[in-house]
């Protein structure tokens, strides 16, 4: 049976929502995390792995799996509630999120099976790409490595070391996304320390650019699906995201960066994520 | 005896040889293939050779990337920027997250002598051993450095190797010491003192011992080779033998080998020591032995603190 562009936009948008609720649900039982960017990043993370990456959550340490960096480190709960969704983990583990010695830390650690880097500390994870990368080269191996960043990250000088070995190593498999939400933990990035024109910058590194919506199941999917990974150029994703996404009083506002929702306000965004899921099931 | 080939040149002659059998092992730097001796690396076998320009951060971060490729990544570069400017990646990139890289830094402690405190790593051991999981080593002649390359390829945990820059004379006569990671050598016996030393003061520590055994003291010479893990048990049985410790060090006295050795005989309070090494202050510039000179940690100033120590 063959499954429709339709099928597949549909069924990664479900998928994406229930991530989001997981996000929103562990976030609110531990009373701490970084909602904001964890949220804006959902549909992304959700494209990777439940449509992009060639990855089998009972083989973790397969040699010639794709490799997904999280290097903003922060937005661990989306990673967490992906890699629970896709089988890496158990979604009883992720209840444990915020406990006491739980199994999973505050920031990506290679203890949870399916994370690839120990991250938290901003502007690393694209150099460990470039490594990846550069060694999927020496070896023949056709394996994927796909680092996802923040923007206020992109204040890290060594992103733009990172950047400029990528394109002098014509990294065709490496793939960076930028999760251009336009505001960090102070405000609007535009103000603390501006990241523009950010494409022309990429470009000149010699890394090859696409905008996308970062929001949008179609437009990521539509995206990857043009990607040669073969070519000779590193590609980067700015993917232009509502920070706090999916969650009407937390879109756009830097205080959500790490902000902890009352029992109110669980309550709503609940009932907002709840009342999407069951249109798209009645849709299906 | 004398020899004059430097400790780095033997490092990467014989990973060299070794990478000729063993694709997997690379070679990644910073600009520095002069400095580390890596010319031969990278014009013999430029397929596991990784040149990165001057970007010592951006490079550690891809050898950790090498090794979770699979790879069996060499980062080489100056001790003095490796453990500073990329200190971060080698917490989080490489010992947090467990990637077994193996940094050599290069012209480490003193070496680079007039160029100053900014080119001196006086402080590598004191940071790097704070880092669970990060091991950390100090070869004092060439043979053992050979020893060392041949144990690194396939160990399976991060390490930092420290060599200086011009050749120093043997420490062993057997070009095939006995070397193990983590397992301090006694290099001669005695029951009045113990000297300790790492790296290059080890030699200085060897000739202090003959010539205090010349004046009929009996001195315990022992090469700690590696810093972590430590051989806390040769220290222990030091300190309650022979009683009386001198630990001699290039490196700050804060924090590095006499520190680990306080750690030790402070907790179980049966020695004197005395830790030899750079005072709190922006090293001096001159040539290495001048250096080594002025703090004492050269064989003369090792003979004045010994009997100064005996006549406590």
């Amino acid at each position: 049976m063959s499954v429709s562009n339709e099928d597949i936009i549909r069924n990664l948008r479900l998928s994406a929502e229930e991530i989001r609720k997981r996000v929103v649900e562990i976030i609110y039982s531990a009373k701490g995390g970084h909602i904001g960017g964890s949220l804006s990043s959902v549909e992304i993370e959700t494209a990777l792995y439940f449509y992009v990456m060639n990855i089998d959550p009972s083989k973790p340490g397969n040699a010639e799996r794709d490799r997904f960096i999280l290097s903003k480190g922060h937005s661990v709960e989306t990673l967490y509630a992906t890699l629970a969704a896709r089988g890496f983990i158990e979604q009883s583990l992720l209840d444990t999120y915020g406990q006491f010695n739980s199994k999973l830390a505050g920031h990506p650690t290679r203890k949870t099976p399916g994370v690839e880097l120990n991250s938290g500390a901003l502007g690393h994870g694209l150099s460990v790409g470039v490594g990846l990368a550069i060694g999927a080269k020496m070896s023949d191996k056709a394996f994927r490595t796909f680092v996802l960043m923040g923007d206020g990250e992109q204040g890290e000088g060594s992103i733009y070391e990172a950047a400029m070995s990528a394109s002098h190593y014509k990294l065709g498999n490496l793939v960076a996304v930028i999760d251009r939400n336009t505001l960090q933990i102070s405000g609007k990035t535009e103000t603390v320390m501006a990241l523009e024109p950010m494409r022309e910058r990429w470009e000149a590194f010699g890394w090859e650019v696409f905008d996308v919506k970062g929001n949008d199941m179609e437009d990521i999917v539509r995206t990857f699906d043009s990607f040669d990974y073969a070519s000779e150029k590193p590609k980067l994703i700015i993917s232009h995201t509502t920070k706090g996404n999916g969650i009407s009083f937390m879109e756009n506002g830097a205080k959500w960066h790490h902000g902890v929702p009352n029992e109110q306000q669980y309550k709503t965004a609940i009932e907002e994520i709840d009342e999407r899921i069951e249109k798209m099931k009645a849709g299906c | 005896m004398i020899n004059t080939i430097p400790c780095r040149k033997m490092f990467t002659d014989t990973l060299v040889e070794l990478a000729k059998k063993d694709k997997e092992i690379v070679a990644v730097t910073t600009d520095a293939r002069g400095s580390v001796t890596l010319d031969r690396f990278a014009d013999e076998l430029p397929e596991q050779f990784v040149e990165l320009g001057i970007a010592e951060q951006n490079a550690v971060g891809v050898a950790a990337g090498l090794v979770s490729a699979g790879k069996k990544a060499f980062v080489c570069g100056p001790a003095c920027f490796y453990v500073a400017r990329s200190l971060e990646q080698v917490k989080v990139d490489v010992a947090y997250s467990a990637n077994p890289v193996k940094i050599l830094g290069v012209s480490g402690g003193v070496s680079y002598g007039a160029l100053g405190f900014s080119h001196h790593s006086l402080h590598d051991i004191a940071v790097l051993r704070t880092f669970p999981g990060m091991h950390v080593v100090l070869p004092c002649d060439i043979y053992q450095t050979k020893k060392l390359v041949e144990a690194l390829v396939d160990y399976p945990y991060p390490v930092y190797i420290r060599v200086g820059r011009n050749a120093v004379p043997n420490v062993y006569e057997n070009e095939n010491p006995e070397y193990k990671i983590g397992k301090a050598n006694v290099l001669s016996d005695g029951d009045d003192l113990t000297i300790i030393g790492t790296g290059e003061t080890v030699y200085h520590c060897l000739q202090a011992g003959k010539k205090l055994s010349g004046q009929g003291i009996k001195v315990r010479v022992i090469d700690m080779h590696t810093l972590k893990p430590f051989d806390t048990e040769i220290v222990e049985k030091a300190a309650r033998e022979t009683g009386k410790i001198i630990t001699v060090e290039e490196h700050s006295i804060y924090g590095g080998l006499g520190g680990a050795v306080a750690e030790i005989v402070a907790q179980t309070g049966n020695a004197k020591l005395k830790i030899l090494g750079i005072p709190d202050e922006f090293s001096i510039h001159a040539s290495p032995l001048e250096i080594f000179k002025h703090y004492g940690i050269d064989t003369e100033g090792i003979i004045k603190a010994a009997l100064s120590l005996l006549n406590q």
